[in-house]
């Protein structure tokens, strides 16, 4: 009797439903944020859009926005039963659901950014943000007249770490002396308290401001008190004209497509891909509101990370309690900076343990 | 002109249940009008939230994980509420259950042979660190007078950051990359799967169970009667000589203890290690949930199950017919509104006297 109900819910279901898509790749994306925060998950799902219109007749997409972590294992699993055949779940607290869902659908791909954990079906991708931080560092160094950034960072897990750090190389290569205050939210969204943050920054002396969390708050704050700050995540120039330098820019139009041609080819591999500026998934936007000799500085430090003549860490770098952690003509190696828990010397800030 | 609310003499068995019928339909129909203003087809709409949830044997599994910490959540919440007690701190006392109970599966990880006594005292130790927890605002209002409504709320950050603390320090896997989070439980320490290869687990027993021993206790012993007397009136209660600060203590613990328990089974049961963050807010939603159920544990079941069926029909439309999460929370507003409203219709009669404003 149940099965017979449920069979007719089902065809009526069927009915009622879209039609489905004979013979295309069905691609889901799994955001943390909404995808209007106009920062990583807006940029994520540009790559999602990207990726609709560059193969329209041979795949169709989908995305779950504002999905807690906490409970991101039956949206993920929604979508794996959905009929997803590659599944993209873009933040790092997705990582142990992606693999238990990933467990139960072995044909299903799934693609896990900012994590480290891969199994056969499961890849892992994410962005050498911290080299578009090293730039940012230097233009801050050059431009504040204050000698204080302030710096909003989300949770101290180790791809912010490396930020804040190669951030702060980049100031020191400038000026020796520079200051970088840090807040800590907790939160990757949350305009409010990212809001708060900028102003109580703002007050303590900081006269730009650059930001690890993902809504245009910050930069509207700076705007709102003529002061500079750098866009995180996405171009975000229409939100503060007057306010935004560059922006650190994820794209991931490239990757995202290129995963799912290999999907559709049957050459899809679990792997791990870390990318930066010089593979295009970490880019920076136009630099603004600066004058000639800093953009070009900014210019140029972009084309030598890009061509492998810059490192963010190349040695020296010491830590804050004055230990070695590259030593000179060395640099840090990917294992390193992928498990960062330490600050850099000259960051005036205990790290949350 | 004005509009007078005049309370009805008696109050029929039949229009309590019929007034959250009704509510529920009406903002079905509102919902339908905002979904077709959005250019989707209301009935497309109406079977992805309310029927494809219940056509397939895992989202009835998944509606049932979501619903049970709600449930329980809002059963122990409505001892204080019947008591006009606010604790609105359940999400702090869940995630302090959550975060004592972990604490006993990590202290035991690894331990060989028998380990039958570990998941009972995880979930023990989950529910005393609730109802501890619970205990700040109690004797802070019995003692001092504070209001609980603020010091239960604050406290919930603060057993939020002390487990973010936790689980990004002191608790930290030491072989996981410095990521803030846990080892993974040991069998032993996981609440059974209830079915081969499906995620039900046990917690949703737990969760059931606690529903019908409230259910017993609030209608059926003196310490329901009291809690109940005391929110009906509490001038009758003193008269009959119950101790408020008795009632207090109590009924804080009941719902402290309730959270912490749920808090516990959440960790035990779906998520199996410490992280950062446990709960996407079930403490809160299940203050909605408590007076979607009017404060008595079967309608607080059904309250749940009916949540946590927006919550995954939210998720079905999001996928099929790319409707916005805002909608499922726009609509879960609705519910409550309009259930809200027909409770006061049901205990009211609304008489337009003539006239000016008094």
């Amino acid at each position: 009797m149940r099965h017979s109900f449920c069979a007719c819910l089902g065809a009526f279901l069927l009915l009622l439903g879209p039609a489905q898509a004979e013979g295309k790749l069905k691609v889901g994306f799994v955001y943390v944020g909404p995808v209007a925060d106009y920062g990583y998950s807006f940029q994520h799902d540009l790559s999602r859009k990207a990726l609709a219109e560059a193969m329209p007749d041979k795949v169709e997409t989908t995305y779950l926005e504002n999905v807690p972590e906490a409970d991101s294992e039956r949206a993920i699993e929604k979508l794996a039963r959905s009929g997803m055949g590659l599944i993209f779940t873009t933040s790092f607290g997705f990582m142990e659901p992606t693999l238990k869902v990933a467990k139960k659908f072995p044909t299903v791909k799934f693609e896990h950014a900012t994590g480290y954990k891969r199994a056969a079906n499961v890849s892992t991708y994410s962005a050498r943000f911290y080299e578009g931080r090293y730039v940012c560092g230097k233009i801050a160094a050059k431009l504040s007249k204050t000698g204080t950034v302030g710096y909003i960072a989300s949770f101290p897990i180790p791809e912010v770490v490396s930020g804040i750090n190669a951030f702060m190389l980049g100031a020191q290569s400038v000026n020796p002396n520079v200051k970088v205050k840090i807040v800590w939210v907790n939160t990757w969204f949350d305009p409010g308290k990212e809001a708060e943050a900028a102003k109580a920054l703002l007050a303590q002396g900081a006269d730009i401001l650059t930001q690890h969390t993902d809504s245009a708050a910050p930069l509207q704050e700076a705007e709102k008190q003529g002061k500079l700050a750098f866009g995180q995540s996405s171009d975000q120039y229409r939100f503060a004209p007057k306010a935004q330098l560059t922006a650190i820019v994820d794209d991931w139009n490239g990757y995202v497509i290129s995963e799912a041609k290999a999907v559709l080819d049957g050459s899809w591999k679990s792997h791990d891909t870390w990318g930066g500026i010089k593979d295009g998934l970490v880019v920076l936007a136009p630099f603004t509101n600066m004058p000639a000799d800093v953009k070009a500085m900014a210019e140029d430090t972009v084309k030598a990370i890009a061509a492998g003549r810059t490192h963010p860490f190349a040695g020296p770098v010491t830590k804050q309690d004055g230990t070695v952690a590259v030593k000179d003509g060395e640099t840090a190696p990917d294992p390193m900076i992928l498990g960062m828990n330490w600050y850099v010397k000259g960051i005036d800030d205990k790290l949350p343990q | 002109m004005r509009l007078d609310l005049v309370p009805r003499a008696g109050r029929s068995p039949f229009a309590a249940i019929l007034a959250p019928a009704l509510a529920f339909l009406a903002s079905v129909l509102l919902g339908g009008v905002a979904v077709s203003l959005l250019g989707v087809s209301p009935t497309a709409a109406f079977a992805a939230y309310f029927i494809a949830p219940l056509s397939e044997l895992w989202s009835l599994q998944e509606i049932a994980l979501k619903a049970a910490p709600l449930a329980l959540i809002a059963t122990g919440l409505a001892f204080c509420y019947r008591a006009n007690l606010w604790n609105i701190g359940a999400e702090g006392q869940f995630v302090v259950g959550g975060l004592a109970g972990g604490c006993v599966a990590l202290a035991t990880q690894g331990s060989a042979g028998f380990t039958f006594w570990i998941l009972p005292t995880m979930l023990a130790a989950g529910t005393l660190a609730g109802i501890v927890y619970a205990m700040i605002p109690a004797v802070l209002k019995v003692q001092l007078g504070v209001s609980e409504i603020l010091t239960s709320l604050m406290l919930v950050y603060v057993a939020e950051l002390l487990l973010d603390y936790m689980a990004r320090g002191p608790l930290r896997d030491p072989a996981g990359y410095n990521f803030p989070q846990s080892v993974a439980f040991d069998a032993a320490a996981r609440l059974p799967y209830l079915m081969e290869g499906e995620t039900l687990h046990a917690g949703v027993l737990v969760a059931f169970a606690s529903v019908v021993l409230a259910t017993i206790v609030l209608g059926r012993t003196l310490f329901g009667f009291e809690v109940r007397v005391v929110g009906a009136s509490p001038r009758a209660a003193r008269f009959a000589g119950f101790s408020e600060a008795r009632l207090t203590l109590a009924a804080f613990a009941v719902s402290g203890g309730a959270a912490g328990l749920a808090g516990i089974a959440e960790v035990a049961g779906k998520i199996g290690q410490l992280q950062p963050t446990i709960s996407p807010g079930y403490g809160f939603t299940a203050i909605i949930v408590a007076f979607l159920g009017r404060l008595s544990p079967p309608g607080i079941l059904v309250a749940a199950l009916v949540i946590a069926l927006t919550t995954i029909g939210g998720e079905g439309a999001q996928i099929d017919l790319r409707l916005p999460l805002d909608l499922t929370r726009a609509f879960q507003g609705l519910l409550l509104a309009f259930v809200l409203g027909a409770d006061v219709l049901t205990r009211f009669k609304v008489r337009l006297v003539p006239g000016g404003a008094r």
